[in-house]
């Protein structure tokens, strides 16, 4: 796995970004604008806003799978364009989005099988993978036989099979209980600090920003703008950050930038 | 679990059969007590129940077992009616593949092309309207005229009437994948084909086999209104026309000839059913 050295080249880097759905018709929506936003490689960011602030539409623009209608998206020192076809990020939704036809360990596998790896390399891989995501003895079972959680942690094996070196998020604990989501944090955090990998992070969830991020991004709605960047410093978070006095202090200044947002 | 299953399966089919005979059986033995009349009332029955409409059932079975003449030879019509229905079931196989290429590339084509799907499927629909017996006359004079023999011309009717549900389902199917797959495919700079065979084909599976099912018994319809249409020598469609002939001689001919064109699609169904259960169903019992 890759060193998390403390190097401060830029993993995303946008500029005066705009997005606009439906140009010149009737159903215009100017869902970004200006959006300036930096971020460094082995930073983990999160993104925040109230519904419909187009958090999951600058994720997409990041990843790609939409083109900004002015401005600019560079990934990597490299046009987002670029950087999809190198494959130098993994996704992952919120619905896992794992093929019901596949068993795990072929989940995992599929990126490396369209990269046309050897069949004996993506098995090696796969079970690495496994490991990480510590589901070792789930590799034959079908993703409908696997609880919401456990499919989330398949879903990020199969986003970081190819070491990609980021990572974007689109809401991926948001279908999930509490508890497992709780879980999932400290996991994803494991992962994040094991493989050194830059996370993009979409939620609606403030403690969720709070706990996981070193840097939090408010957005404000329609058409969605950078509102704020708060950055957190928790160290290493456990189970018991959740009841430290810098996560309530945390969550709360998460909170007063949305209710700021929200007041318009 | 799966053996049980199939027992309970088998059970049923009896249970019907027998229920079928019995009712037959009853309702005949009613209208000839009462002479075609619902009991007690004036009001005549639907189906007159005389042996001409209405044979013994243990006659028409008694039919299946009897010695039929054909050409030369002398044969059990059981031996007749399978050797008749072989060639149906080769015609009617032949129309289902090619059915099921010519529907899939319809499918994948309308797909691929967005004004193809707008400019196809109308007519892909009237294509259906149709009379099949106005059809068949043409498609096989055409055959005969290019130098086919005739079961060219019956299997492309097969053929016609079986790709329509696999390009409509199909296509259903294909476009069935969350635009969240889609674009989990697109992060991965997947090409159109890999997309299309990596996740469309495979999502599209429990929207095509339904199709297949339906397709598979229209096949042997295809193939039987085929062979009535133009006359050919043999297949299970000529041994129906013979017997309806002679229906008013051998009325239980004409029902054993029917009986075997069930039968033949019930076949067929269970092949389809067979491969659907090797190709997706399989997998998932396995893991239960």
């Amino acid at each position: 796995m890759r060193e998390n050295s403390e190097n401060l080249e830029e993993a995303v880097s946008i500029r005066a970004a705009d997005k606009v759905f439906n140009p010149d018709s009737d159903n215009e929506v100017q869902a970004l604008l200006g959006i300036d936003l930096d971020i460094k490689e082995g930073d983990f960011i999160s993104l925040i806003g109230p519904s419909g602030c187009g958090k999951s539409t600058l994720l997409r623009l990041i990843a790609d799978l939409l083109v900004p209608t002015a401005g600019e998206v560079k990934v990597f020192g490299k046009t987002a364009n670029q950087a999809r076809l190198d494959q130098d990020y993994g996704m992952v939704f919120q619905h896992s989005g794992l093929f019901d036809w596949r068993d795990v360990s072929a989940n995992i596998e599929l990126p490396l099988e369209l990269k046309g790896w050897s069949k004996a390399d993506r098995q090696a891989r796969s079970r690495e993978m496994l490991e990480l995501v510590r589901l070792e003895e789930f590799k034959d079972h079908y993703p409908r036989q696997l609880s919401g959680g456990m499919q989330q942690r398949v879903s990020i094996a199969r986003a970081l099979s190819f070491e990609p070196r980021l990572l974007l998020m689109d809401e991926p604990f948001g279908a999930l209980d509490e508890m497992t989501r709780e879980h999932m944090q400290v996991e994803l955090l494991r992962i994040w600090r094991e493989t050194g990998t830059t996370v993009a992070f979409v939620t609606h969830s403030i403690p969720e920003a709070a706990f996981l991020s070193s840097k939090v991004v408010v957005l404000s709605p329609r058409p969605g703008r950078i509102h704020s960047e708060i950055t957190v410093d928790l160290g290493d978070r456990t189970d018991q950050t959740r009841e430290d006095p810098k996560f309530f202090q945390a969550t709360t200044e998460v909170r007063e930038a949305l209710r700021a947002v929200e007041a318009g | 679990m799966t053996k049980r299953k199939a027992l309970r399966t088998a059970f049923t089919v009896i249970v019907t059969l027998v229920l079928f005979v019995l009712l037959w059986e009853g309702y005949k033995w009613m209208g000839q007590q009462t002479e075609d009349h619902w009991p007690g009332t004036q009001f005549g029955l639907p189906v007159s129940t005389d042996d001409l409409t209405m044979p013994h059932a243990s006659d028409i079975f008694n039919e299946l077992t009897d010695e039929i003449r054909a050409g030369r030879e002398t044969l059990p019509m059981t031996v007749y009616l399978a050797k008749k229905a072989a060639f149906t079931f080769l015609e009617a196989a032949i129309g289902f593949s090619l059915g099921v290429i010519v529907g899939l590339m319809l499918a994948i084509f309308m797909l691929r092309w967005r004004f193809a799907e707008r400019g196809f499927l109308p007519w892909i629909n009237v294509s259906q309207t149709v009379p099949l017996i106005a059809l068949a006359p043409i498609v096989v004079t055409w055959a005969r005229l290019q130098g086919y023999p005739d079961m060219v011309g019956i299997s492309l009717i097969a053929t016609y009437l079986t790709f329509f549900p696999v390009a409509v389902s199909g296509l259903r199917g294909l476009q069935s994948p969350d635009s969240s797959d889609v674009e989990l495919m697109h992060s991965y700079a997947a090409s159109w084909s890999s997309t299309l065979i990596k996740l469309r084909l495979p999502a599209a599976r429990p929207y095509l086999f339904p199709a297949f099912k339906l397709a598979a018994t229209l096949s042997v319809v295809g193939s039987i209104v085929g062979e009535i249409s133009i006359g050919t020598k043999t297949g299970l469609g000529r041994a129906i026309l013979d017997f309806a002939q002679r229906y008013a001689v051998w009325p239980e001919r004409l029902y054993s000839s029917v009986i075997a064109a069930s039968l033949l699609g019930l076949f067929v169904f269970g092949l389809v059913n067979a491969a659907e259960w090797l190709v997706i169903k399989r997998g998932r019992e396995v893991l239960k």
